[in-house]
């Protein structure tokens, strides 16, 4: 009677907290699953996909292990007692098969998945791909627009519906780039660029971060992702280009000075090719002599091209 | 260079502590182990614990002192635990919750290091010398001296990382400490120093330690004892050992290399004058990667002991049991790369990767399945450790499904670095290596003790650490969908993560309190231990050659070393104990004590804090120290065993099997 008790308190605890965390969750923003991009979107459907397929183990798994051990509990004396039963043949291929058809399954979504949603990957659109470079910096995000010529700090916008490729460095210890409703991220390397493709599929304001630890004002490098029409846009960028200060070499480097919780701010950029010396920086033997001596061995046009060869990986 | 600078190197008055939290810790440390010596002295025991523990080479003692140490790092790692819960409950908006950035950095950064490489490796290598041993039938290790050594390197860093609390900083730049953040441009002070070179004396101790315990297996086996008749546990000490001694010379090169750049100013992992980060990722997780195994295999083991002898019967698919921990071993040097899918390798290296992850789950739901048809056709005796084990496959089935998610790296790309991933390795680790200790540490308590753990407070700490972890853990699944990455020492209150945060620092509080019961047991039962005390030498009804003896284990472990022709040696031995020859007891020869260990310990010591505060004298001087011991000691005459003549030998066993009878008075 008193155990019967125990369990009928437990299972009712169970749905009560069950049901407050369902309560809770459906009232809360989260962005990995309520996605606004489609990249975000397909990864999502992938998460989904993973679960349902995991749990045609999971499910026998648990049901075995709580039947296994009411229906073969000691006090149970009716239970057949076997104690030299130690293999069966067939049982054992079930539990090698069956895992080992769910992971075929499991690795053609992978191959697939891999390739179709890498984030090298340039998405098909009929519109123009927006350019933005990406540079972490001690402790803040500088988003260059090389075709609109401007530049931000911790404030970034792109029309929706339009793809945005990301050219993704470093000029500041390991950071990632991640605006988990837009996709997935990647990580911000100094003297290299990684690429990332992504595409906002409604209007709105997204929360991005810097998912790696890179010291003290790590925490603070948060930003706004806002997609608008592309005619707010369009006003938008005139409006930078009008009113805002010119980063020229010497404005990057008092902004590459470490700051924390740095507030947003806009530039018009006067050096094109601003992306590449940061890049640059890191390549030669040291960093203060890499600035000349990369001037006269590389364009940038080359350099652009051995960068999307490296992928990021070889050196 | 002035004199105080040759003298001290970078030590001076600015190293001691200044922030309340550090300064409280520190304080505590230092009268924690002023109030110990001072205990030691009063009580007179230093020349006891002199010859009975610090310069004993017996396995199990040197076992007994590993767990000792480890638990009490365990309570440093959960104080640290405590402090980022705390802090990332209450930092939010304008609030800046309990400690600066600078510190949390640290904490956390300590917590990752200590609770791996202190607290899991130090259960580990401590249940190995204890049971091992005993489960082969051998009298001690291959190379007992080693063995001490291995230990006191463990100790040396031990030493170092619990240091960095007094002098100068703990690293900043998380439990892997992630180039360029940890060079010396951006990390300029002692912290990574500490971190580099506390884990690089305990990872020399632990390589050590992988080569001895396979000597040991591969030759000190019982007569009869073919390798697919060991135990499954002695098994997974092979895959487990096997993975030390590739893994950690993997992360001894890559922290030496990490050590010169910091330390002469190289450049192997800058992001400048041709370094290379990247190449430090790889290192790091081609040893990180094996290392989570080197942890949960021998778990694995100790569950699979555990479900056979409380099940009364045979271990179910014993050789696909073994070809499963073959298996893992061997895939687990091929998926380094999945924790760093998005450093943007391409999609063909990603995929080939995140299959080579999905692989491993085969083997290891195999012996999931296993393990319940292990229990079919049995008599299960819920008893503790069996509790442990119902924990256990739960939590590390969810766990799974988590890291399944994880394999496929376009996932991956939505949850790497977020509390996602952080909460996916706690249920790992906890639920597979925690839980495989607790277990394991109740149902061989008797064993080595001498009698059995309060069972009843034994199933209040279960209750309370099971509810515990899924409060800490589940929330943080849900923040990491959220978006929460991470190592964040403060957020926005409009991110609506505050509440999920305040139920995992809860649920952490829910775990101290099994950590208060477990001492509760520890307590109760020492008090108890006349009632409760294990008078046959098998009170539960054991199945391998570790319970054919009295309890506690005798120093020399067998009498006689016995004969086995088949698995569950022990089991089988009960069944034919009709004809019990009365074999003629024999001299036994055991190692005599050695202070070699803690001497080349307390050096290693002093090596790593003379490169971490630069003062390069004494790191010399310690150098040449134990090269000269290393010397002594090999060219010292042959005189490293006492011999116990057959007569000791006989009276010892008399007085075991008294204690035997006394029971059935």
């Amino acid at each position: 009677m008193r155990r019967r008790y125990k369990i009928l308190i437990s299972l009712l605890a169970g749905v009560l907290v069950v049901g407050a965390g369902w309560a809770f969750l459906s009232q809360a923003n989260i962005p990995v699953l309520e996605t606004s991009g489609q990249v975000a979107g397909k990864q999502r459907d992938l998460i989904i996909f993973t679960v349902i397929l995991s749990l045609v183990v999971v499910i026998p798994v648990f049901a075995l292990l709580f039947g296994i051990a009411w229906r073969f509990r000691a006090g149970n004396t009716k239970a057949s007692y076997k104690p030299d039963w130690d293999g069966n043949k067939l049982l054992e291929a079930v539990w090698w098969g069956l895992p080992f058809i769910i992971i075929v399954i499991l690795s053609v979504v992978i191959w697939i998945s891999s390739h179709e949603l890498d984030p090298y990957r340039p998405l098909s659109s009929d519109k123009k791909p927006v350019a933005v470079q990406v540079v972490a910096l001690q402790w803040k995000w500088l988003f260059i627009y090389p075709e609109q010529g401007i530049a931000t700090v911790n404030q970034l916008q792109f029309p929706v519906d339009t793809p945005v490729n990301f050219t993704i460095t470093s000029d500041a210890p390991m950071n990632s780039f991640w605006i988990p409703s837009l996709g997935g991220q990647v990580y911000a390397m100094s003297g290299m660029s990684t690429k990332l493709h992504l595409q906002a599929d409604k209007v709105g304001n997204y929360n991005g971060s810097s998912a790696n630890i890179s010291g003290k004002g790590f925490a603070g490098m948060k930003f706004v992702a806002k997609a608008t029409s592309q005619a707010d846009f369009d006003s938008w960028v005139q409006g930078v280009k009008k009113n805002a200060d010119k980063l020229d070499k010497g404005g990057y480097e008092r902004l590459a000075k470490p700051t924390e919780n740095t507030p947003q701010k806009t530039y018009v950029l006067v050096d094109g090719d601003l992306y590449d010396t940061i890049i640059m920086k890191y390549m030669g033997h040291g960093k203060q002599q890499a600035h000349d001596e990369n001037e006269h061995e590389h364009d940038s046009a080359t350099m652009d091209h051995d960068m999307s060869d490296m992928k990021g990986m070889s050196h | 260079m002035d004199f105080w600078s040759l003298l001290l190197g970078k030590l001076g008055l600015d190293a001691l502590p200044h922030e309340p939290v550090t300064i409280g810790g520190a304080v505590m440390m230092t009268l924690g182990g002023i109030g110990a010596v001072a205990a030691m002295t009063y009580f007179k025991k230093w020349g006891w614990i002199w010859k009975n523990w610090l310069t004993s080479l017996d396995a199990k003692k040197i076992g007994v002192m590993y767990i000792v140490v480890a638990l009490f790092m365990l309570l440093r790692g959960i104080a640290d635990a405590l402090m980022i819960r705390a802090q990332q409950a209450l930092s939010v908006g304008d609030a800046h919750g309990i400690v600066s950035t600078d510190t949390f950095q640290q904490v956390f950064s300590a917590h990752g290091s200590i609770m791996i490489i202190f607290v899991a490796m130090g259960l580990i290598f401590g249940i190995i010398n204890l049971i091992m041993p005993l489960q082969i039938g051998a009298r001690d290790v291959a190379f007992p001296l080693m063995n001490s050594i291995s230990f006191w390197l463990y100790i040396a860093g031990v030493v170092l990382i619990n240091i960095s609390l007094v002098l100068g900083e703990f690293s900043a730049a998380g439990w892997l400490a992630y180039p360029p953040l940890s060079e010396l441009e951006y990390s300029p002070g002692v912290g990574v120093d500490y971190w580099v070179w506390a884990l690089q004396i305990t990872g020399v101790g632990s390589l050590l330690s992988a080569i001895n315990f396979l000597t040991t297996i591969f030759k000190m086996r019982a007569p009869g004892m073919a390798l697919m008749k060991m135990p499954i546990f002695v098994w997974s000490v092979i895959a487990s050992m096997s993975l030390v001694a590739f893994a950690f010379p993997i992360l001894t090169a890559t922290l030496a290399m990490l050590g010169l750049d910091r330390l002469m100013g190289m450049h192997f992992f800058t992001s400048d004058a041709g370094g290379n980060p990247m190449m430090y990722i790889n290192l790091i997780w081609a040893w990180g990667h094996p290392e989570v195994y080197i942890l949960i295999l021998p778990a694995f083991g100790v569950f699979s002991e555990i479900v056979a002898t409380f099940s009364s019967k045979k271990l179910f698919g014993y050789a696909s049991m073994v070809w499963a921990i073959a298996g893992i071993t061997f895939l687990s040097f091929l998926v380094w790369l999945h924790h760093f899918f998005t450093m943007g390798a391409g999609a063909n290296v990603n995929a080939f990767f995140g299959i080579m992850t999905a692989v491993i789950s085969i083997p290891t739901g195999v012996k999931v399945f296993n393990w319940m048809f292990t229990m079919y056709g049995g008599r299960v005796r819920f008893t503790t450790p069996m509790l442990w084990f119902m924990g256990f496959v739960v939590t590390f089935t969810l766990g799974g499904v988590a890291g399944v998610l994880m394999s496929v790296p376009a996932i991956d790309f939505q949850v790497h670095n977020s509390l996602f991933l952080v909460a996916h390795f706690h249920t790992m680790i906890i639920g597979g290596v925690i839980f495989g200790f607790f277990a394991g540490f109740t149902y061989w308590f008797p064993k080595v003790f001498g009698f059995k753990l309060n069972e009843r407070l034994g199933r209040y700490a279960f209750w309370c650490w099971l509810i515990g972890f899924l409060m800490a853990f589940v929330p943080l699944y849900a923040l990491g969908l959220m978006g929460a990455t991470r190592r964040l020492d403060h957020y926005d209150a409009s991110m609506g993560w505050q509440g999920l945060f305040i139920v995992a620092g809860v649920g952490v509080m829910v775990i101290g309190l099994g950590i208060l019961m477990q001492m509760l047991q520890l307590f109760v039962s020492i008090r108890q231990r006349h009632e409760n005390r294990d008078t046959t030498g098998d009170p539960w009804g054991g199945r391998t050659l570790e319970w054919s003896i009295p309890s506690p284990a005798p120093v020399y472990n067998f009498t006689h070393i016995p004969q086995v022709s088949t698995r569950d040696a022990f089991w089988e031995a009960k069944k034919t104990t009709a004809h019990k020859k009365r074999i003629p007891f024999e001299a036994i020869a055991l190692p005599r004590n050695s202070p070699v260990g803690i001497a080349i310990g307390g050096l290693s010591f002093l090596l790593g804090f003379g490169l971490v505060w630069h003062i390069f004298w004494l790191a010399i001087v310690a150098l040449l120290g134990i090269i000269v011991t290393i010397i002594v000691r090999t060219s010292g005459e042959d005189d490293d065993e006492e011999i116990l003549s057959a007569v000791t030998v006989e009276k010892l066993a008399a007085a075991a099997a008294r204690t035997t009878k006394r029971k059935h008075a």
